[in-house]
């Protein structure tokens, strides 16, 4: 059991925080309190709007112990309308498969269980195509 | 600055050891690079390793190691820096030299993969990721190249088959290298047809996860013993840099920055040019690797990298020979004594023991081994003093 290390992270899993950086803008994340475009101190909190598109994506069958058995998934890289890439699942695919440049959305869903029998489940963020609004 | 030797080299063929301990692995290596050397007694071992604490339940391998070898009571520690640890620990032996305060050090690289298989395996080659924001994804190593991958064939226009020249080289270079794990040409069609294990890499993208140990004694060129029977040959220059550890924080993932870095440091260290380089041992752990840093190090414009798999420029016979005994992908690749190996072979090419593989008039041989996709790169020049 690994309660306090994902405990810790639940803004950046559930929420998307990370950071802006006041002397440049740069939009950050994961918040790392140093800008990595201008090196300055970066630590106020900025919300990501959760969209973003396919920057690059690939399937994965041989998948680590604690996911082996929803293997197998798609993991991408994730460019947010803000900026910064994001690895994260891709879900709720459906018939289509995922294509570079397919707009996506945030959702939160279960990411694995945490291979101890009393089967701690980790939520976080994955991403799904946009849904179309009805017409 | 004196000049440091590689004085004595020694290997284990890699592959999947069941019968021999990650300890008797190392042993081997460490005799074999001791009496290579002409029977320099070591006064530091510096271990590169990145997975026993993980998947042998042993860390301490310093200590283990050395008592292990009849050397207890030596300088001796681990040096851990994802896939480049042995690179990394080869680095840590050419500072111990240079600073005065050693005179003969062993670097000895082991990995023991086949204790574990399966999703263990993976679950602990994903620790070298980044754990809070790649691994809790389900990332994989293999998965972030074959982000890489697709990536750079959207970019770069690549054929579904551009990358294949890569792994081709590489096996028909492993035949000729009794130490490698595949020792087997494979023909294009092998390549098209083969599974796909994280698309679009199939198996032919993949090195091999393997066994193995190899050793090298390091010294100041002066102490070498009376009728030294090897050609000598030099550490021309040594160099570390990094990146980020996660892909997605880079603002150019196509762009292997500390293998840049690292590069240029040691061309400017040994003062020549790139086009003095005779063979270069890249970091193919997976094939987008080879273009990756064929472009970093200068040998290749962005994104024209993967032109240099089928032109020949890579074979034995061309411009500038790469996996000369295999590569990663057919000699194997055995974590952390990745970087050893690397070594080890481009002693033997310029020392002019490569066999059926020797780059003729080979002088200088550029190394590098990479951790993660580039988080770490550590490059070394060896160059041939006969």
């Amino acid at each position: 059991m690994e309660i306090p290390r994902h405990w810790r992270l639940k803004q950046q899993r559930y929420g998307l925080i990370g950071e802006v950086c006041p002397h440049c803008d740069t939009k950050i994340f994961p918040p790392r309190d140093i800008c990595p475009s201008c090196g300055q101190e970066a630590k106020t909190s900025f919300a990501f709007s959760g969209r973003g598109e396919v920057f690059s994506f690939t399937t994965i069958y041989e998948a680590p112990t604690g996911f082996d058995e929803t293997a197998p998934y798609t993991v991408a890289l994730v460019k947010l309308e803000e900026g910064p890439l994001v690895t994260a699942q891709l879900t709720d695919l459906g018939e289509t498969g995922p294509e570079i440049g397919m707009p996506v959305e945030m959702v939160t869903r279960r990411l694995r269980s945490d291979g101890d029998e009393r089967g701690m489940l980790i939520y976080g963020y994955k991403f799904r195509p946009v849904m179309k609004a009805a017409e | 600055m004196t000049d440091i030797v590689i004085a004595g080299i020694g290997q284990t063929p890699v592959g999947e050891h069941w019968e021999t301990s990650l300890r008797s692995l190392a042993l081997q290596a460490i005799q074999a690079a001791i009496q290579d050397s002409g029977g320099l007694k070591p006064q530091a071992l510096f271990v590169g390793n990145m997975l026993a604490a993980n998947l042998s339940r042993q860390a301490h391998l310093g200590a283990l190691l050395a008592d292990y070898a009849g050397l207890t009571g030596i300088e001796a520690e681990t040096v851990e820096a994802g896939g480049a640890s042995g690179g990394a620990a080869l680095r840590q032996g050419y500072l111990a030299i240079a600073s005065g305060l050693v005179d003969v050090a062993l670097v000895a690289g082991v990995e023991k993969f086949t204790d574990v298989i399966g999703p263990d395996q993976e679950a602990a080659l994903a620790t070298l990721t980044d754990a809070d924001y790649e691994a809790v994804h389900g990332l994989t190593l293999t998965a972030q190249a074959a982000l890489l991958t697709r990536r750079y064939m959207y970019e770069n226009h690549v054929p579904a088959e551009g990358l294949a020249g890569f792994p081709l080289t590489a096996h028909a270079n492993g035949a000729g290298n009794k130490n490698a794990m595949y020792r087997k040409t494979i023909a294009l069609d092998a390549y098209q047809k083969a599974e796909p294990v994280s698309e679009p890499l199939n198996i032919f993208d993949v090195a091999p996860n393997a066994d193995g140990a190899a050793a090298l004694v390091l010294t100041r060129r002066e102490l070498l013993p009376k009728g030294f029977p090897h050609p000598v040959v030099r550490l021309a220059a040594s160099t570390i840099a990094s990146d980020t550890l996660s892909l997605a924080e880079r603002s150019d993932i196509l762009w292997f920055n500390a293998a840049q870095e690292s590069v240029e440091q040691v061309f400017q260290k040994a003062g020549i040019s790139r086009e003095q380089v005779d063979l270069f041992e890249y970091y193919d752990a997976f094939s987008i690797f080879a273009p990756l840093s064929l472009e970093a190090a200068g040998f290749a414009k962005l994104g024209k990298g993967w032109k240099m798999a089928g032109d020949g420029s890579i074979a034995l016979t061309g411009q500038l020979p790469c996996a000369t005994l295999g590569g990663l992908k057919a000699r194997g690749n055995p974590g952390g004594a990745t970087g050893v190996y690397q070594a080890v072979e481009a002693a033997m090419q310029v020392r002019g023991q490569a066999g059926a593989n020797q780059i003729a008039g080979a002088r200088y041989a550029l190394i590098q081994c990479l951790g993660g996709s580039a988080s770490i790169a550590v490059t070394h020049l060896l160059e041939s003093m006969a």
